[in-house]
């Protein structure tokens, strides 16, 4: 329940920062809703059990899914990247970062 | 061919791009490194075809992880089909990025090796996450490129371009994440059929779906397509009209046959969204006043007609759907390569701006004059086979409407390829005017396109002239394609038994 309101949270904040016209606005609402997508894949995983997913230390009992882990380590990679072109995106040309202001 | 060489197509570009990233000062080496490597493609998908015909699929379980945990890439007849046309338009339009200098920007041969293994990967791998790690390589190459080339619009447009790509790539990994929760695997073959018999996982995958609905630029969400494409460079264009968006409609093809089984509950929604597809492309295009405005607007009309495959189903649709696929990224890319031929040399893509190309440039002028009758469905150009196809299925369906729509449709974008006849190729040639037009850009005064220039696009217009003439080649083709989606069993077996 707590992870259903966390990504609520996230997703309403992201929502509202990407709808801005500032590019640096827009990175940072990217930030929150690719946050709110690694929650969704981590709860993909069930969220009950949380011993390391090691063979040699837990009980498969007790053992997250490593595979949604997996996918978010992957999936942060690559905002990490894009945040910093996005940013790059946001300082490059002269005067503001305004994506509406075409001429 | 032997299925462990399947990565081999995604390890060549990216390695070369690593290369070239690294010695991207040597303009030999570069050019070189750049078309050797999308001839390679080129080869490699034109082997696959043979290696699947008649239904084979292979697969390799990659790092030989056993099956279920490994990542398997296959490869059909679709994929081969698939690989085999993107491996020549990068070809294509990387021989026209040198001839136009593009490929002096820094980083670009580079770029664009990245982006086409990103590519490819997509089109061979056969898990949902991967595919979203192959769409973001094929993507975080094309942020850089659009930043880099074109006009003074290009960073706005590089901003929504990434703005865009990010949003729908978000939702498309939320989305995998819920098939995951829902499903417990995000195989797809082990996928198969499993959105038809539980409505939680069809709920869970329709969320990618949408994403690479948007990704294809379907209507009501086209409009990130239409106000990017024109604004970056020629080369560029046709680059990315060949490949980005029909990776997209590559992706809702597999998925939709293969996961959702081909479901029929919402075919009257689809129809209704790609009847818009089609005619809101096609007036946007009629309304047009600048030559790649025009094309980039068919564009969406064209994905309508694609998608109309799909969402029709049954091996005469699927076919018909496939056939159009590849038509359409042949004919698209000649257009834009012999429409940006003109604007390279004279510097304006505005109708009424030049006039008499014709004359001036009949290489140019033919190559054009081909494509444009083939994308409206003159006979003999593929684009008459592949629209009596799409037509053929929706009346074998009942769907007369859709029929209608489509013939209509077609009329429509005949009328706004004439429009750039008229408004560039017809008229007088006024040297004084083509004078005054290229002194704009200075240090390229040039009256005459140079010959090389018009080649890639006169390449394609061929290719779409053969495969109009012989169309029952490509037919078999795509026959053997859809095939391949209906009866998804050796898909499965390659995959799973493997």
């Amino acid at each position: 329940m707590s992870l259903a309101l966390v990504v609520g949270v996230l997703v309403a904040g992201g929502t509202f920062l990407v709808l801005q016209r500032g590019m640096v606005r827009i990175a940072f609402g990217f930030v929150l809703l690719g946050h709110a997508a690694n929650l969704v894949l981590l709860s993909a995983g069930g969220a009950a059990r949380r011993g390391e997913p090691l063979l040699s230390i837990a009980d498969l009992a007790t053992a997250a899914d490593p595979l949604p882990q997996a996918f978010v380590l992957t999936a942060i990679v690559i905002a990490f990247a894009i945040t910093i072109y996005m940013l790059t995106l946001a300082g490059a040309g002269e005067g503001d970062d305004d994506t509406e202001d075409r001429r | 061919m032997s299925p462990a060489l399947l990565p081999l197509v995604v390890i060549v570009p990216l390695l070369s791009a690593a290369l070239l990233a690294v010695a991207r000062h040597v303009e030999v080496l570069r050019r070189a490194v750049l078309l050797g490597v999308s001839a390679f493609a080129l080869a490699f998908g034109t082997v696959l075809c043979f290696t699947s015909w008649d239904g084979v699929v292979i697969a390799h379980a990659v790092g030989l992880w056993p099956s279920g945990i490994a990542i398997p890439f296959v490869a059909d007849m679709f994929s081969a089909l698939m690989i085999t046309v993107t491996a020549l338009l990068t070809l294509l339009c990387s021989m026209f990025a040198i001839v136009s200098g593009d490929d002096r920007r820094p980083y670009f041969s580079a770029l664009v090796l990245m982006l086409s293994a990103g590519v490819y990967g997509a089109l061979l791998t056969g898990d949902l996450f991967n595919l979203f790690v192959f769409i973001e390589v094929m993507l975080l190459p094309s942020y850089g490129l659009i930043a880099v080339l074109g006009g003074r619009d290009r960073l706005p447009a590089g901003r929504l371009y990434v703005a865009m790509n990010l949003l729908t790539s978000t939702i498309f990994v939320a989305g995998v994440g819920l098939v995951y929760g829902t499903a417990g695997t995000v195989n797809i073959a082990e996928l198969a059929g499993a959105a038809a018999e539980s409505s939680a996982v069809a709920a869970a995958a329709s969320v990618p779906l949408i994403a690479l609905s948007v990704k294809a630029a379907v209507v009501p969400v086209h409009g990130w397509l239409t106000s990017t494409y024109p604004a970056t460079s020629p080369a560029l264009t046709a680059l990315f009209s060949g490949l980005h968006t029909k990776v997209a409609v590559y992706a809702i093809y597999r998925i939709y046959a293969v996961v959702f089984d081909g479901g029929t509950a919402y075919t009257g929604l689809i129809l209704l969204v790609l009847s818009l597809t089609m005619l809101v492309g096609v007036f946007g295009a009629v309304g047009q006043e600048s030559m790649r405005s025009i094309l980039v607007f068919n564009m969406v009309s064209g994905i309508g007609y694609i998608l109309l495959g799909v969402a029709l189903f049954g091996p005469l649709g699927l076919m018909a759907g496939i056939f159009y696929l590849v038509h359409h990224m042949i004919v698209k890319a000649s257009l834009l390569l012999s429409t940006g031929a003109i604007e390279v040399s004279y510097g304006t893509d505005r109708l009424g701006s030049v006039s008499g190309i014709a004359r001036t440039e009949p290489l140019i002028a033919a190559a054009f004059m081909g494509s444009a009758l083939s994308l409206a469905g003159i006979p003999p150009f593929s684009g008459f086979v592949g629209k009596v196809a799409i037509v053929k299925a929706a009346v074998d369906e009942q769907q007369i409407a859709i029929a209608v729509v489509a013939v209509v449709v077609s009329l429509f974008s005949l009328m706004s390829v004439l429009k750039i006849w008229r408004g560039v190729f017809w008229g007088r040639a006024h040297e004084d005017e083509v004078h005054a037009v290229s002194a704009r850009r200075p240090g390229a005064l040039l009256t005459h396109a140079p010959r090389t220039l018009a080649l890639p696009g006169l390449v394609l217009t061929v290719v779409t002239l053969g495969i109009g003439l012989g169309g029952q080649g490509m037919l078999v083709l795509s026959e053997q394609a859809a095939a391949g989606l209906l009866d998804v069993s050796g898909y499965i077996e390659a995959v799973i038994g493997s």
